[in-house]
């Protein structure tokens, strides 16, 4: 623990290649501020959607060159930015995200419903209610901090888990989920003359599904990164790692840090929200168990596993474990089999009785061991790894490159 | 970086321009390339296979009934490529099969794991369309999720074969033109044994309910009430019981004092095992007396798997099933006899329903000669079929659902072996359990759907 924060702590500083008089610029010149990128930072977000919108091409040996698993990988993505944002950054613990996820599908699902089956104005109240959510939950929540603050949120958003499946059953639809249904009135698709489409949701006319879908959520996740990146970088995210390094001198020295705290905690409702809209747009459903808490634990998982407080890691952690769950879960005997094919009879047999716990209904069991190595030996998650390479691959070739990595996020 | 520029200079916004550009040309490239061999309609087998989906909870409260589906599907499969000693293939009357796979195509098949949650099955529903390219999803151990991965198919335009699904939504008002049921529901269990429970426990009783609050649980109750307040009995109360509790006694507490003399426990899985247990050892209800009757309990919808679970506590309790290995008739032994060479156990009903339902769909593809999606549909809806254990079923063409008898059955008291747990004490006849489909509402939607395109 000391580890990641010792790096994050380096991180505003090191990162931004700006004067560190442009950091602490007053509040009102934020705005230059927030414009201003370095060539670094620019170099990171191009690569960084490079890499994202090129997905389907180098994904797809491994089998994850589908749609679906990619939309995953984005939303996903989005969802573990934001709580890196409060977990990474400011460093406290909330154990309740998944209802923000929840609370955005819904609200997507009921602008399906109600308004237009535009993804955009689906996505704009999923942030609103995600913000609001968070706004309420994290008010109470934030007068504790460590476990207590963790427990509050876990609290709340089981809570909410119950309220969608069972009380609020009207809202919700229950266990069954809420669904988009030829019937439902779209007062603005009606208005506009919109033909009634198939439910599907569409941005101008563009059914947002299957690859269409995916770029869409892969360019809403460049446009988190890119935030995430502005947010660590300003003096707001400085605050953060100030209140993560040490709370009370922060207090000592005069500031207040719940407003910070508050509000790092509506940023990442709002990117919760937002991912749980888009979850809504891809799929137009919306269900309870988004809300359960093991959904919150996941992307405690995902972070932690990517790296928390860096930039790339837990976009990495996400994609990460989605591709565990989908794909190792679906391996059987009869795929085992043929992946050993060029072995000889008795050696195959072997091999598949060895790896068959690890994958169909062993995946969670891959997820614990992988968790724990990385856990144990790369207590910084994935990126600490990348980062011990790029390290090691730069000392071996003599004088030390000047370039930061850009893959490095946290460098 | 010696001058820090604020503005955007005229070189940077050609750069960003550029990758702008590019960043929103490329989708177009791969949606182009992505669909251009659309076939006129999804998943058109081109090869020498044919891809079914298998999607089962093997995690979660229902994981042994996911792996008992699984198990009755890689059955279903070998029987449709030949192998084995061919099972219902040869009982199915009247039977398109010819046992070298479907249209000629080898049988192979993709499975995943539910979860029980909605999200993480339509997941695995969307991978098995859009990466192993399945042109049949079947499956699912919960409601929930077969009401879900239902309209997802729907949306695709792939065929789902629903598994063990008991709530009256799944042909009701969910119900979608491309799913179809095998199993029965709650609205037929109520048909079926409310009969039963007035010739065993008389015309005046007056019942309590605990209901798992959610809509499978409300829909039980529901048509458990119907029938039984139709013989003239009185509802004492019907109260609520979260998912999962785990402990239930807090609301076992006040039945016996409520002057209810039934208790009706309308859970399924893991909470009606314990609540059937605590209401059993934990507050003996079996031996009370109330209002000068037998106190008795009554589990609606009953599978070996809960009863195995529950242990004694499940003696002479009344409930229905979808089927029973142990029924007198040829394909059920048939089925019995090869499910058991192949696993060392009797088949279950939900395997039994899986087993029928892949079956069923491979007959109706040989039926309408092909695999597109509106001709397959054509030929299940309105097929009236016997030899698959349940005796002469129709599937109901209005609302997909299955019609056929349905079983009472009653925790045997002196069971011989681990799988004897259950008898049948009645076969309610299929007219008996038939009901008007428009009851329940809904639509089935279109059959011509722009396939894949979910």
């Amino acid at each position: 623990m000391s580890q990641s924060v010792m790096t994050s702590q380096e991180n505003p500083g090191e990162g931004m290649g700006e004067s560190p008089a442009e950091s602490h610029a007053p509040r009102g010149d934020g705005m230059r501020g927030f414009l201003a990128s370095s060539r670094s930072d620019w170099l990171l977000v191009a690569v960084f959607a490079a890499a994202i919108l090129t997905m389907p091409i180098w994904l797809a040996p491994i089998g994850a060159g589908y749609p679906d698993i990619l939309q995953k990988f984005a939303i996903f993505g989005i969802f573990a930015l934001g709580f890196n944002i409060l977990f990474g950054f400011s460093g406290y613990l909330s154990f309740g995200h998944a209802a923000f996820l929840g609370a955005g599908s819904y609200a997507a699902v009921w602008m399906f419903k109600l308004l237009s089956m535009n993804a955009l104005i689906a996505l704009a109240f999923a942030i609103v209610v995600g913000g609001v959510f968070a706004l309420l939950i994290g008010f109470v929540s934030l007068r504790r901090s460590g476990i207590y603050f963790s427990i509050l949120t876990l609290a709340f958003a089981q809570m909410s888990y119950n309220l969608a499946y069972s009380v609020l059953t009207p809202i919700t639809n229950g266990e069954t989920g809420l669904q988009v249904t030829i019937s439902d009135p779209r007062v603005l698709d009606a208005m506009f003359g919109g033909v009634a489409r198939r439910g599907v949701p569409e941005l101008f006319g563009m059914e947002l599904q299957g690859w269409p879908g995916f770029y869409f959520s892969a360019v809403l996740l460049i446009l988190a990164f890119f935030l995430t990146l502005r947010i660590r970088n300003s003096t707001f995210g400085l605050m953060l790692f100030a209140i993560k390094s040490n709370q009370n001198r922060m207090n000592y020295t005069g500031f207040a840090t719940r407003p910070y705290l508050l509000a790092a905690f509506v940023i990442s409702g709002m990117y919760a929200g937002l991912a749980g809209g888009l979850l809504a747009v891809t799929d137009p459903l919306a269900g309870a168990d988004r809300m359960q808490w093991t959904a919150s634990g996941e992307v405690v998982l995902m972070t932690i596993l990517g790296g928390v407080g860096t930039l790339l890691g837990p976009v990495i952690g996400a994609a990460v474990m989605k591709y565990l769950e989908q794909i190792f879960s679906s391996f059987n005997e009869g795929v085992l089999h043929r992946t050993f094919d060029f072995l000889p009879t008795g050696l195959q047999d072997f091999m598949v009785a060895i790896t068959s716990p690890f994958v169909g209904e062993g995946w969670q069991l891959t997820l614990g061991l992988l968790f724990m190595i990385v856990v144990i030996f790369l207590p910084g998650g994935i990126m600490e790894g990348v980062r011990r390479i790029a390290s090691r691959f730069r000392s071996g070739r003599g004088g030390a490159s000047p370039t930061p990595a850009p893959a490095g996020g946290g460098h | 970086m010696a001058i820090d520029t604020t503005a955007w200079s005229r070189r940077r916004i050609l750069k960003t321009g550029a990758a702008l550009g590019t960043g929103l040309a490329v989708p177009h490239v791969f949606v182009r390339n992505a669909w251009s061999q659309n076939n006129q309609f999804c998943n058109n087998p081109t090869g020498g296979n044919v891809v079914l989906g298998f999607n089962v909870p093997q995690s979660g409260p229902y994981a042994d009934e996911g792996a008992d589906e699984l198990r009755a599907f890689k059955l279903a499969v070998q029987h449709l490529n030949g192998e084995g000693d061919g099972g219902l293939m040869k009982t199915l009357k009247p039977s398109s099969l010819k046992g070298n796979g479907v249209l000629g195509k080898k049988v192979t098949f993709v499975t995943g794991d539910t979860q029980t949650k909605s999200d993480a099955a339509r997941a695995s529903a969307k991978r098995m369309i859009e990466a192993d390219k399945a042109i049949m999803i079947s499956g699912g151990s919960s409601s929930g999720v077969a009401v879900a991965v239902q309209s997802l198919c729907q949306d695709m335009g792939v065929i789902f074969m629903a598994g063990l699904t008991h709530s009256n939504d799944t042909t009701g008002k969910d119900k979608r033109r491309y799913g179809f049921r095998h199993f029965f529901n709650a609205y037929m269990s109520g048909q079926a044994l409310g009969p039963v429970l007035g010739e065993e426990y008389g015309k005046d009783r007056k019942a309590y309910h605990l209901t798992a609050d959610y809509t499978w649980g409300w829909t039980q109750e529901e048509s458990i009430k119907n029938a039984t307040e139709a013989l003239g009995w009185q509802t004492v109360q019907a109260v609520r019981t979260p998912l999962g509790a785990g402990d239930f006694s807090q609301y076992l507490t006040p039945v016996l004092n409520s002057g209810a003399d039934v208790l009706i426990l309308n859970h399924y899985g893991g909470d009606m095992v314990n609540s059937l247990r605590q209401a059993v050892t934990q507050f003996d209800m079996k031996s009370k007396q109330v209002n000068g009757k037998d106190f008795q309990i009554v589990v609606p919808l009953f599978s070996e798997l809960m009863a195995q679970g529950a242990g004694d506590a499940v003696k002479g309790i009344l409930g229905t099933a979808n089927w029973d290995w142990k029924l007198d008739n040829e394909a059920s032994k048939v089925l019995a006899k090869s499910f058991g060479e192949a696993y060392g156990s009797p088949p279950s009903q939900a395997a039994q329903t899986c087993y029928v339902q892949t079956l069923l769909y491979a007959n109706a593809v040989e039926t309408a000669g092909t695999f597109y999606p509106p001709e397959v549909i054509k030929a299940l809806e309105g097929f009236e079929f016997d030899g698959m254990g349940n005796g002469p079923t129709l599937y109901r063409a209005e609302d997909h659902q299955c019609f056929k008898d349905c079983l009472v059955v009653r925790g045997k008291e002196n069971p011989t072996n681990q799988f004897d747990l259950m008898e049948i004490v009645k076969v309610v006849p299929r007219d008996q359990v038939t009901y008007d489909p428009s009851i329940f509402g809904g639509e089935l939607g279109p059959a011509d759907v722009k396939g894949c395109a979910a």
